[in-house]
Formats: C-alpha cells, structure tokens, sequence
C-alpha cells in the first residue's frame, strides 16, 4: 500500500525523523484552521498518490490562514493526472537554503536492500539517476545488519554531503531505517531532505510504500488504508477475502486458481478477443487453492456485479483443488445467486478428477454454462459471447 | 539425474503437526517422497501416525537431521512463524530449504535470504511456491505428482498453477524437474539458479521457462541463457494485460512505472534466442518442436 504524504509525515514524526508542523484537510475551512493554527506562512499541498502535482498547480504557498482557505479551495477537486485531489496537506513554509535526497527501497534484483543518497535533491530523481549518476550514491543494506550509526555515516560520506550536515544526515538516515524495518514498509523516500537557512536538516516530503503481508503485526495500518478511493468492486471482494483486481476497458469476467493462471488467462482472452472486436479481460480474481462453493458464489456474485461484464470465463487446473468441488461450487453457487445470474459463463476444467467435474456440470445442464475442452479454446469463446 | 533432489532425498516438514502440513505430508508419502520426520517446537517426542507411517517430531531441524539424516525441509509454517523456522533450518545447514508458507513480511524473507548467504550452506527455494518435483523420484511441496511421468524436460516458474498447466501440456513426454520458485520480491532460488542445473544435468534435454511481470528476474534470465544455456529452451511470460501499479495475486507480480513489464521480459528472451509462446498451449508447441516431437 502505498501511502499519502501526510500520512507519511505522520509516520517519520513517530519515529522521530525531523519534519515540519503538516496537518491533513479536506475542506478549505479546515484549511483555513489548520493554518491559522499553525501561524504564519504555510504551504498547500494536494494528496494525491501520484508524482508531478507541483508542475501540476498542487503545490501553493499561502501568505495566512485566509490565503491557504482561497488556495486549498483552488486545490481541492483538482484532477492530477486521473487523481481527484480530496484532501490537501497544511504544511509550516521553511527558508530552503538546500535540497538533498534519500530513500530506502527494497532491492529485488539484488535481494536486499538499498539506500539511494543524492546532495542533489527536489528533482525527479530518475532523471538525477539518468543525467548525472555519479550524484547519486547506491549503497546496499543488509536486511540482517540494517543501517547503523557507523553504516550511516558511510553512506554520507559516499553521497558526499557537505560537512556541516553529515552528523544531522547520518541521524536522519538511522530513524529512516527504524521506519522502514519497523514499519514492515518497502519504500521510504524523502525528497526534499533540506537543510533550512537555520541550518537543520528537515524531511519536507515523504513517499512510503507498507508490504500487505506484514498487516497481521502491523495493526495500526488499517487506518491508513483509503476507503473513498478505492474500486467499490475491489472493495467488496476485499471483505470477501477475495484476491480481485479490477480492469478498464474489458467484458469478460474471469475467475480462475492459482495468480500465475489468472494473470495467463487475462491475456489469453485479450489475445483470443482480438478477432471479436477488441474484447478484453474485466477483472483479475483468482479463488486460490481451496475453491468452495462459497467462494465460487462469492466471486461470481462480484464478477456477475459488475455492469462491465458481458461475459465469464472460468478457468481452473485442479492441482490439489479436485475439478468435482469446483463443479459443485459452480452448480451451487449459480441456485445461490438464482436470478441474479443473467451472464453466459464458459467452464474450463483440467487436472485432478476432471471428468467428475465435466459430468456435474453436464448433468447441471444450467442454461448459462457452457464448457470447453481447452484454455485457448474456451478464451476464444468467452470473447465471442462478450462480443454479441 | 534430477536438479536439487533426487530419489535418495530425506525430507523433513517443518509445520507437519499443522492441518497444511498434515495433509501435504500425506500427499508427498503417497507419491513416493522419503519423508522422515517433522519438526515442531515444542512438540518434540511426538510420533505422528500418518496413513500408517509413524514420523517422529524433533524441536529443532538439527535434531531432526542428527535423528534421521535428512538433507532436504520443507516449510508449512504459517507466516507469523516462517521466519524462525527458516533460521533454525539455515543454523542447522539443512542444504535445501523449500519454503511454501505464503504471505510472509518482505522483510522477513530479505532477512532470511540474507542470513543464508552469510552462512552459506543453504540454498532456499520459495517462499510462495509450490516446490519442486522429480516425477517418481521425490516430491517436494504440493505440486500434483500424478500429472505426468520422469522425462527430459526441465521446467521452472514462479508460478503454481502455471507450473500444474505446462506440466499437463507435456504430460506425454515427461520432467526431469519442476521448480515453482514462487511470486514473491525475494525468493532464494531463480530462474538463473535452476537454468545453471538443468544445462549441467545430463537428463535435461530441453527446458521451459515461466515467468511472470514485475522484477527483471526473467531479463537476468535471458542474459545468463545467452552466456551459458546451450540446450534448447522455450519461455512463457504471463501479464500482458497488467495495469501498471496493480500487485496481481503474487505479491511480487506488479508493473512498477515502465518497469517489470510482460513485453520486455518477452523481448529480452526472444532476443536470447528462447522461443515464446503467446499462451501456455503455444508454449508447449514450441518445446515440442525444439525436442523434434
């Protein structure tokens, strides 16, 4: 999950990493009190989880609290690149006199991971990585060892910080760390790091992405999940425990076990509905290993919801999953949903008890199911039914 | 021959007092797998009687291997517990350590890779995966072993289902070994690790490689294929139709910007010299015709 500025701020505050007074708002009479509150002059910042909002008008300096009330105004509502801008951050204004960069990322090429530290900070940093290289230092962290006082103090050294900031860097750069491991997070970025004209080193705007497998010791993280943005879709699979994705621009459902088969079958149905007009996979979902009926009903009944879907395509191969309990969970699940069910669904089965599975749904004989021998065959007729 | 384990393999299950772990155990005996105790700490001195073979429980992996002289584990252990159990086998040089558990904290796997790298006597294959089969030899994990038979095609994928898939496709000519190496950002074992073994096993006439989005695993891939694979090899890259920043059912399956794309990872491999098939079907043709059947 990746997070939201503010949110962010909030986490690097409880660990202790210097920012600047923020406070979240989603009126621009909120606005206005956060910034009153705050005093002085204050910065307007919309959240929106996407890069480049400034270039985009999402960032404004307000003079006083009436100011920041006219700004977030302006802000709030804005579109950032298909991000409806809901919430602006207040933020104290600072006296930048320079901007670094930090992150802390994991490092799947490599396995471990890695600490990224430039003196030139505020940018793109992918265009830092790609014009001028040897300012950014790339320095490996073990997940075993971490990033200690005397690891910190390396990497500064290698990022070539001025002298007068190294020590503040340095402790910058252990908290980070402490956010990272403890947080189960797999990106903490800052970017600006500044050293303001008084000479402290500030984290004036966060990135942090948090691993979902870590939420059974993270409990504190569901608050930080955004429920008004979320597919309603999504959503209500999510409550389900229902691994779902939901696709723009797409007609056939798709149902199936196992990620890597699910993610295959999407694109065998977008290649097979090439020769039906462009017809496109409408969603990912994939029921995993233990396909109850419940779980059949819970997916078609979402698949079924979703006013895209001219057509369904389910696809299972019974590795440990018998292909007669999927048969079972189809037939059950199509008298549980009744007269909710009004699209075609094409059955692929394979695998382990196949032909049990067949003759169930053969004997079944629902009006709306139809099975096919193959993956590829059963795509192209799926793609076929969304096309009429 | 067989890559990684072979009919004299020793498995122990660490989770086998576990539902999962009960009932894979009962699965892995049944198709032919030396299976010769578990680990449970704190239930050390148990005996558990499965379909009539009694397997003694150890606390920790080294007493098991002491006990019995296993040489392989396979890990059942939920994931608030997989890290230790994980440890305890890398502290014990258990050789191989096939990790099914998913859903385990990046954090945790990053750790544990790590760790093994340190002490250098493990090698580590999943987590998220459904392990590894050498068809009536051993079978480690819950990958189907009545699918197909022994043969001389090496399989690896990060994928589970697809794995069961290409395995039916060519059920008719028959595996060496098949590695599921898992979906997850880290996993101790990778597609490079397993295409070294299957070109050095000399059972291994042909190889099939899966791959799916997210990560640049299948571009090293290409790049180690077109340095050191001489035996044929046919790919398969499953998530074209991914949108960008969606993690689509494996945590590590996620397009990151223009990054970890489906269409790079299928150039990088044609530009290898490795056939791709458009579906799993077409990819088994393809393997087919490089095996001249």
């Amino acid at each position: 999950m990746d997070l939201y500025e503010y949110q962010a701020r909030d986490l690097f505050e409880k660990h202790t990493v210097p920012v600047l007074q923020g406070a979240v708002a989603t009126t621009a009479d909120e606005a206005e009190r956060a910034a009153s509150a705050m005093g002085g002059k204050v910065v307007v910042k919309a959240q929106v989880k996407v890069g480049g909002r400034g270039k985009a008008g999402g960032v404004k300096l307000a003079t006083d609290a009436k100011d920041a009330h006219e700004k977030a105004g302006a802000i709030l509502g804005m579109d950032i690149k298909g991000h409806t801008v809901h919430k602006v951050m207040i933020a104290q204004a600072a006296p930048i006199a320079e901007e670094y960069y930090v992150s802390i990322l994991l490092d799947r090429s490599n396995r471990t991971f890695l600490v990224m530290a430039s003196v030139a900070g505020g940018m793109d940093i992918e265009e830092v990585a790609h014009t001028a290289p040897e300012k950014l230092a790339k320095v490996p962290v073990s997940a075993v060892e971490g990033i200690s006082r005397a690891k910190a103090a390396e990497i500064v050294a290698q990022a070539k910080f001025p002298a007068e900031v190294a020590d503040q860097v340095a402790d910058v750069l252990v908290k980070l760390w402490e956010t990272f491991q403890s947080e189960d997070a797999t990106l903490v970025e800052v970017n600006p790091l500044v050293k303001t004209e008084d000479g402290r080193v500030i984290a004036l705007d966060g990135k942090v992405t948090l691993d979902d497998n870590a939420d059974f010791r993270q409990p504190d993280h569901e608050a930080l999940i955004d429920h008004a943005t979320t597919n309603p879709l999504e959503a209500a699979a999510k409550e389900k425990g229902l691994n779902y994705v939901k696709l723009d621009n797409g007609q056939v459902g798709i149902i199936g076990n196992g990620a890597g088969l699910v993610m295959s079958t999407l694109d065998v149905v977008a290649y097979a509905g090439e020769k039906f007009g462009g017809m496109r996979p409408a969603n990912f979902l994939d029921i995993g290993g233990g396909a109850s009926a419940q779980v059949m009903a819970d997916g078609l009944s979402i698949i079924l919801g979703d006013p895209d879907v001219k057509s369904v395509f389910v696809n299972v191969f019974g590795g440990i999953t018998a292909c007669d309990a999927v048969a079972n969970g189809i037939v059950q699940a199509l008298e549980l949903l009744g007269a909710a069910a009004t699209k075609p669904i094409v059955v692929r089965l394979d695998g382990n008890n196949v032909l049990e599975g067949r003759a169930i749904l053969n004997a079944a004989n629902h009006p709306l199911v139809e099975q096919a021998e193959t993956m590829d065959g059963a795509a192209a007729r799926a793609a076929e039914l969304a096309a009429r | 021959m067989s890559i990684f384990i072979g009919a004299e393999s020793k498995v122990i299950v660490q989770g086998m007092t576990g539902s999962e772990g009960t009932k894979h155990t009962k699965r892995m005996l049944k198709s032919g797998t030396k299976v010769v105790g578990g680990v449970t700490p704190g239930k050390g001195g148990q005996v558990v009687d499965i379909d009539g073979t009694h397997l003694p429980v150890f606390n920790t992996v080294q007493e098991a291997m002491a006990a019995t002289g296993a040489n392989v584990s396979v890990v059942f252990v939920p994931p608030k517990f997989a890290k230790a159990a994980v440890i305890d086998a890398i502290d014990a040089a258990m050789p191989l350590v096939v990790v099914i558990t998913e859903g385990i904290p990046v954090h945790d796997s990053a750790y544990f890779y790590s760790y093994s790298l340190q002490k250098g006597t493990t090698r580590i294959i999943g987590p998220n995966c459904p392990g590894l089969i050498s068809p009536e030899q051993s079978n480690v994990g819950i990958i189907p072993s009545d699918i197909t038979k022994r043969g001389p095609i090496g399989l690896v994928s990060k994928s589970g289902t697809l794995t069961y898939q290409m395995m039916y496709e060519l059920r008719d000519i028959g595996f060496s070994t098949a590695v599921g190496i898992g979906g997850d950002p880290v996993i101790g074992t990778t597609h490079i690790d397993c295409l070294r073994a299957f070109q050095d096993d000399p059972e291994t006439k042909a190889i099939v490689m899966i791959g799916e989005i997210g990560g640049d695993a299948e571009e090293r891939a290409a790049a180690f294929i077109k340095e050191y694979v001489r035996k044929p090899v046919a790919g398969y890259v499953a998530g074209f139709t991914a949108p960008e920043g969606k993690t689509m059912g494996h945590a590590g399956a996620i397009v990151s910007g223009s990054s970890g794309t489906a269409q790079a990872k299928k150039d990088a491999l044609e530009a290898a010299g490795v056939k791709v098939g458009q579906t799993p079907s077409e990819t088994a043709q393809l393997l087919r015709g490089l095996l001249g059947q």
